[in-house]
């Protein structure tokens, strides 16, 4: 720890690792990958769909047999081994090597097998939905994903282990309000936040002309033919309802229905370029598009390599927050090395370390202040993009919590044929 | 021993693919139609109830993407008939010693992965890219004019991608005609164009039923190209089927769609071979 402190102050950390290799975000990442992985992992889900017993039955929640309640949990022992599932580069990454996890294992003797095993929230679902109900291990001690409705899935079917807050002092202490307590998991029984991030609009100011303030601008027809929207339904309805002034948190169907009439009319008109998935930023990139729906971990990523000129907004009628969540599935082999590592985790160092690498928003407002004098990375530490402001705290708003398969399948159906016509 | 041997051996020989097939064609293919008559969720489970609402609802709600699929799948295919046999005919009959090369050059782009060549496509042909962009700033195009996000390059892309799978079947047909036929058709004072029309083309009949085939039949449920080339208004029966399977889970609705696509598929194969095909191929071959 001392160590690594003395050589980042003998250098810019930030520019070091910019001389000597080349970052990738995980949105990066997964353009370059393109449909690859999702046209290779489809293969697997298709055979895998081929099984199609309810998941529902049979499973061994955690009220059943005392899975993650106190008593069980101080009958749990530390491993020292802690096997870890996350998203490609989305950790901080030196040489291959990832100082956050070498400086846990040096710190608490726990070895970390850290996997870079989940490309989308959907296929890794479908993936570990059959062992977890099988009630077989899964083989890792944390897993992350999104939230929506694969996470409430796995809620839902009692597939997770719940957390000991007592073992977690410094998420008490140091996570952001906005992470802290959300509507999909209430109290953060299951989960707590590794990374998030908004999805608010970009823009290309030389091309749209003015500044970008509202999500009305996206339903402006001087922008016709060059609005980009995303493929990701949850994204899509939830700009439709954030438009029309509704809150999607607590939306009902009926909201839902006037939403698709308004993105209908939307694409109608002709004002869609198309609706993206993560190529959305190489088209705003290219000027296909001039303003786009956007996420912002890969607009800060942007600007930094090649496109300073692109802009982000918070939209005063609100943002969607989302979040990528560390939790513990059923039947982990090692539940207290998980625990120990994510309140090691939550420690403002390590949070900013992988922060000042990763790019998205911090789930650590307090990393800011070692980002800046220690890690000495001020493009970072000041980038609303990572710490966000209190203002644009107060507009971030939360998804649409499915309560199950129907309403999932309601929105499905509501909002797919808009895309998909 | 040995008359014994040798009547065994064609299905020894055969029982390999045989198995194969089996195995990972029709299971699958049962599997798919059983799910399509489940009623269910992914809660609950799913059983099989013989009801044919999904069938219903797949086609009135997707019709439309049906039709397309069907559309951009005939467009592509002879698009791709049309450039790939002057080639094809060229490397039979005019490649000289240089055949394997200029086939090798064919089988190119099969070196990188469908999936990048059509991601490249998208930067090629993006609004401010190398060709758009410079024609643009040569003022030899308006600023509006894209081809991303429309039909034409969706079709364009499908018959891209399938241009080599054309070439092959039609070089194979053309490479196996007997040169003398075409010399005695020219000795019977033929005209080249005719020599080409009453003899060549009908021999080469094979090659272009294959390649129909095989090009009709990806392209009909392709959905890459659709998601990267294409834009709102292309979304072709692929794409359907994809999302209903990996994002929604509606596996009954997805299967149901994968079953009218392979039935749709089969009467167009039908039709086709009825019409031009069989008859004639049996009569060359």
């Amino acid at each position: 720890m001392k160590e690594l402190d003395e050589k980042l102050d003998s250098l810019d950390a930030a520019l070091a690792r910019g001389l000597t290799q080349e970052r990738l975000s995980r949105g990066q990442f997964l353009r370059r990958a393109g449909l690859g992985g999702a046209a290779a992992l489809g293969l697997g889900s298709f055979l895998s769909a081929c099984g199609v017993g309810g998941s529902s039955s049979g499973t061994t929640t955690a009220a059943s047999n005392g899975v993650g309640s106190a008593a069980w949990w101080a009958k749990q022992k530390q491993a020292g081994t802690l096997d870890f599932a996350n998203w490609p580069l989305y950790i901080d990454t030196d040489h291959g090597k990832h100082p956050s996890l070498e400086q846990f294992t040096k710190q608490t003797g726990i070895t970390v097998d850290y996997k870079e095993v989940i490309q989308d929230n959907a296929p890794f679902y479908a993936k570990i939905a059959p062992s977890l109900q099988a009630g077989q291990s899964i083989g890792y001690d944390i897993i992350v994903m999104t939230n929506g409705w694969y996470l409430t899935e796995l809620i839902n079917h009692g597939w997770l282990i719940p957390l000991d807050k007592a073992k977690l002092p410094n998420f008490t202490k140091y996570a952001s309000p906005i992470v802290k307590s959300p509507a999909y998991d209430n109290g953060n029984t299951y989960t707590v936040a590794w990374q998030s991030g908004f999805t608010g609009i970009a823009y290309d100011p030389k091309l749209t002309g003015r500044e970008i303030t509202s999500i009305q601008d996206l339903f402006d027809p001087k922008f016709k033919g060059h609005v980009g929207m995303m493929s990701d339904n949850t994204e899509l309805g939830s700009a439709g309802l954030l438009q029309l002034g509704i809150d999607p948190a607590t939306s009902t169907q009926a909201d839902w229905k006037k939403a698709a009439t308004v993105l209908q009319k939307q694409r109608d008109d002709g004002l869609v370029r198309q609706y993206y998935d993560q190529s959305y930023i190489k088209a705003l990139e290219n000027g296909d598009t001039w303003i786009t729906q956007a996420w912002s971990g890969d607009i800060f990523q942007a600007n930094a390599s090649g496109y300073p000129h692109l802009k982000f907004v918070v939209p005063k009628e609100g943002v969607m927050h989302w979040t990528d969540n560390m939790m513990i599935p059923m039947g982990a082999a090692h539940p207290v090395d998980a625990l120990e590592w994510m309140n090691f985790y939550y420690d403002p160092k390590i949070a900013a370390e992988v922060a000042d690498w990763v790019n998205y928003l911090c789930p650590v407002p307090a990393a800011k202040q070692v980002i800046a004098k220690q890690l000495q990375d001020p493009g970072v530490a000041n980038s609303p993009l990572v710490f966000p402001t209190k203002a644009m705290d107060a507009k971030a708003r939360d998804y649409y919590t499915f309560k199950d398969y129907n309403e999932f399948k309601t929105w499905n159906g509501i909002f797919d044929p808009i895309i998909q016509s | 021993m040995e008359p014994r041997r040798r009547t065994l051996a064609p299905y020894l020989l055969g029982m390999p693919g045989g198995v194969y097939l089996a195995v990972f064609f029709i299971v699958p293919l049962f599997a798919v139609l059983s799910v399509s008559l489940q009623t269910g969720n992914p809660d609950t489970g799913f059983t099989l109830t013989w009801h044919w609402h999904e069938y219903v609802t797949a086609i009135s709600q997707y019709h439309t993407q049906f039709v397309r699929s069907f559309f951009y799948a005939g467009i592509s295919t002879a698009v791709a008939l049309v450039l790939a046999y002057p080639m094809a005919y060229w490397i039979a009959f005019h490649g000289g010693r240089h055949k394997s090369t200029y086939l090798l050059l064919v089988l190119l782009p099969f070196f990188v992965s469908f999936v990048i060549r059509t991601l490249a496509w998208q930067f090629i042909l993006s609004d401010q890219g190398f060709v758009l962009g410079t024609l643009k700033s040569w003022h030899l195009l308006p600023q509006s004019v894209h081809v991303l996000s429309t039909r034409t390059a969706v079709i364009a892309g499908l018959t891209y991608s399938a241009l080599p799978f054309m070439a092959l079947p039609l070089y194979v047909a053309l490479e196996r005609i007997d040169r003398r036929l075409v010399r005695a058709a020219g000795d019977l004072y033929a005209r080249p164009a005719s020599s080409f029309l009453r003899v060549i083309l009908p021999l080469s009949a094979p090659g272009v039923f294959a390649g129909f085939l095989l090009v009709f039949v990806t392209n009909v449920g392709d959905y890459v190209n659709a998601a990267i080339l294409g834009g709102p208004g292309t979304t072709m029966i692929g794409n359907v089927i994809q999302t209903s399977y990996l994002q929604n889970f509606d596996y009954p609705m997805a299967s149901a769609l994968s079953s009218l696509l392979i039935a749709g598929t089969l009467i167009v194969i039908y039709l086709y071979a009825r019409a031009f095909g069989a008859a004639r191929i049996q009569e060359y071959a």
